[in-house]
């Protein structure tokens, strides 16, 4: 069964290979290419999934090395995969999630004509992010890990013709670099450290090295996380890359990408919890960006951007969790996975509002769609009722159970994290019930697109609507499935190791809580949107909520910070340059120049001067002869 | 008398020679101070093989002379020629060894 684990990367591979490269020949049959292969790596990886199913639970690990990617005194690096239970938990959800996200794009780009193209980036979309959670060293990570980017941003700038997707796709591959750049450094001090990068001895040899070292290659994980994860301070790329087509969107929020970094974080289990302080960082970056992503996505009337902002508000949830500990990493991929049921089912559902309303994406003008779109409701509405913790769907037990841990954290912290999840908590259950009112309920509001076309809103054809509604099965029943009788947990434990936290009030009163300021988001929600007509034209709002419109000014602090302190530091840069530098070199210069100027007039041609120079040097010769005789 | 009055007179000889080719303008001039302090020198040699008492300084001597009288020649032709061309003698005018 090992060699199978080659194949899972190899047929989107193939698939990106074959479209890429096939030309045109392959418009017509391209998109059935691309979504068989990624079935075909969804079923091995099913077959793959049964055969660990049977094996005992500390056996369950696979190993396949295909050969040696560079090999060079003391240095060797392998092409070579692990498949334990936590990749294969990634790898369900990458080609399961990514097969139906297939399937829809089908419908959703069917009037594209680089269709073929799509389907090629998404197979290589696919494959890199299988990469990255198959690889069994940290330099085979980076490679998928980079092929991740390469996708994200082919995919973002897919529509090149319009600047902003062309200008979003350069923000994210930028904002990513910097987060790559995190990766790298820590890859290089792992190999300082212990000598190699493959995961078994690194973690194994953990013990042996100083705090302080792990804390470094802990902090530079966590950099790389953020870049890719959408974490402050590296979140801004994640608003701008919706202007991808929206099945990318879902992509890249519920099974590839985002998941990145928490899978790096969870899978480096080892180093992080050798280095607390590292880990506090985690947590504090998961809390920050929990609570930035979900007052960002209060603000939006973009629904792609609503959504992004719950995604990136989702995501810190996970960091959160998996800074926590043994007590969360199950937690953390546990949300992750239901996250990523219930996010691709919203974006989805996004996506075929958009196709019925002419792309229009301003919530302001939709409203009333829930007759004309009855199963995008439905299964939006059930994505909807999952995030927000409905009891008895995915995201209830997930995000329950990371507020549990994050109290059970102890002390004045496990407060504190728990306060700003419970928080979280709230404004989720706020920002979704807007966009579900503002999209679906209340009195229509469509206005005719800029060519005059008055929108018809219609259902999407099956093959968008059959993803969407598998999608909601998994936002349904997921939670439950994974949560009762804790078989997540057992499923990872293995891997990821499992301490039971425990939390300074009982569960239920957490539960309780959780249910209640869920409550009360909706409630509020439902009074400022349900109630009243949403006006068309967004009204000015409290300075509050124009920083969130403005993504609470992140583009204008990089702007003022790295924009204008960039410029300032090249400036100056070239003043030293010019002034010093160059004085220097020029100084020399000129010295050199103004000394043999006036070593020239020496040359007088006067034979009778050099008559004397010679005397002079005779006479002096003879003084010295005679002085150091004479001592 | 004290052979080393004859020293003293050599040395003489040749400070004057000395400060004439350094002073002095005119070429010829300039070329008689300079054999002024080459038979400065011969006095010296003689003065010295007399003092040791062998002859080697004398024979030394010899070989200036000659060396003078070839040097002479090639001067004064020097002169000649540089007098031709430039219509004077003047060491002065013939300032040609600078950049």
């Amino acid at each position: 069964m090992e060699n199978l684990i080659a194949l899972l990367v190899g047929a989107p591979l193939l698939g990106a290979a074959v479209l890429l490269c096939g030309g045109r020949r392959l418009d017509k049959s391209g998109h059935w290419l691309g979504t068989l292969l990624a079935a075909v790596s969804f079923f091995i990886g099913l077959a793959l999934f049964a055969d660990m199913l049977g094996k005992g639970a500390e056996d369950r690990a696979m190993h396949q090395r295909l050969f040696t990617w560079i090999s060079v005194d003391g240095f060797q690096a392998d092409i070579a995969f692990q498949l334990d239970q936590l990749s294969m938990t990634f790898v369900l959800l990458i080609t399961g999630v990514g097969t139906l996200i297939h399937v829809y794009s089908i419908g959703y780009m069917e009037h594209d004509e680089r269709r073929r193209r799509f389907f090629g980036y998404l197979n290589l979309f696919v494959a890199a992010m299988l990469l990255l959670v198959l690889a069994d060293n940290f330099l085979l990570l980076y490679f998928g890990w980079e092929g991740v980017g390469l996708a994200s941003y082919l995919l973002i700038g897919f529509w090149q013709h319009k600047p902003t997707a062309a200008t979003a796709a350069k923000k994210a591959f930028l904002v990513n670099r910097v987060g790559d750049m995190g990766l790298s450094i820590a890859i290089m001090l792992m190999f300082t450290t212990f000598g190699t990068f493959a995961f078994g001895p690194v973690f194994a040899a953990t013990d042996e090295a100083s705090e302080g070292k792990l804390t470094a290659i802990g902090l530079m994980l966590l950099l790389a996380a953020c870049g890719k994860s959408a974490q402050v301070p590296l979140q801004s790329w994640l608003g701008d890359a919706m202007e991808g087509p929206t099945p990318v969107s879902a992509l890249i929020h519920a099974a590839t990408m985002v998941t990145a970094g928490v899978y790096l974080i969870v899978r480096s289990a080892d180093i992080f919890n050798a280095a607390p302080d590292a880990q506090l960082v985690v947590t504090v970056v998961g809390a920050v960006t929990l609570l930035f992503g979900a007052i960002v996505g209060c603000a939006k009337d973009d629904i792609k951007k609503a959504l992004a902002g719950s995604t990136m508000s989702q995501i810190g949830y996970m960091i959160l969790a998996a800074g926590l500990g043994p007590i969360g990493y199950a937690f953390a991929i546990m949300h992750l996975v239901t996250h990523g049921f219930f996010k691709a089912g919203l974006f989805l559902g996004a996506g075929s509002v958009m196709h019925g309303m002419n792309d229009e994406v301003d919530m302001r003008r939709y409203g009333g769609l829930r007759k004309y779109m009855p199963v995008t409701f439905a299964t939006f509405g059930l994505g909807y009722l999952a995030i927000i913790g409905f009891p008895g769907l995915s995201g209830f037990f997930s995000k329950d159970k990371i507020i549990e841990a994050a109290f059970a954290k102890g002390g004045t912290e496990g407060w504190i994290l728990g306060s700003v999840t419970l928080l979280g908590a709230a404004i989720t259950a706020y920002y979704m019930t807007r966009v579900m009112l503002m999209t679906f309920f209340g009195e229509k509001r469509w206005q005719p697109d800029a060519e005059g076309h008055a929108p018809h809103p219609h259902e999407s054809p099956k093959s968008m609507t059959i993803p969407m509604v598998l999608l909601a099965f998994g936002s349904v029943f997921a939670g439950a499935f994974f949560g009762i009788g804790d078989r997540f947990v057992a499923w990872l434990e293995p891997v990821t190791n499992f301490e039971h936290g425990h939390p300074p009030i009982s569960a239920g009163a957490i539960t309780g809580a959780t249910v209640a300021v869920m409550v009360i988001g909706v409630g509020i929600a439902y009074l400022q949107y349900g109630r009243r007509p949403v006006p068309v034209v967004a009204p000015r709002g409290s300075l509050l909520t124009r920083a969130a419109r403005r993504d609470l000014l992140q583009d204008d602090f990089n702007h003022a910070v790295f924009v204008t302190g960039g410029t300032h530091l090249t400036r100056s840069l070239v003043y030293v340059d010019h002034t010093l530098v160059d004085g220097v070199v020029n100084g020399t210069a000129a010295s050199v120049g103004g000394l043999s100027g006036r070593l020239r007039k020496l040359q007088n041609g006067y034979a009778r001067t050099y008559a004397v120079s010679m005397f002079g040097g005779t006479a002096v010769l003879i003084a010295a002869t005679l002085l150091m005789r004479a001592v | 008398m004290n052979p080393v009055n004859y020293l003293y007179l050599a040395a003489l000889l040749f400070t004057i020679g000395a400060a004439g080719v350094l002073i002095r303008r005119n070429a010829i001039v300039v070329f008689m101070c300079v054999e002024l302090m080459l038979n400065a020198c011969n006095l010296a040699f003689v003065t010295f093989s007399r003092m040791h008492g062998n002859l080697d300084g004398q024979i030394i001597a010899f070989f200036t002379m000659v060396v003078a009288a070839a040097e002479v020649v090639v001067g004064l032709a020097i002169i000649v020629s540089v007098f031709r061309a430039r219509h004077s003698a003047s060491v002065d005018d013939a300032s040609l060894m600078k950049l």
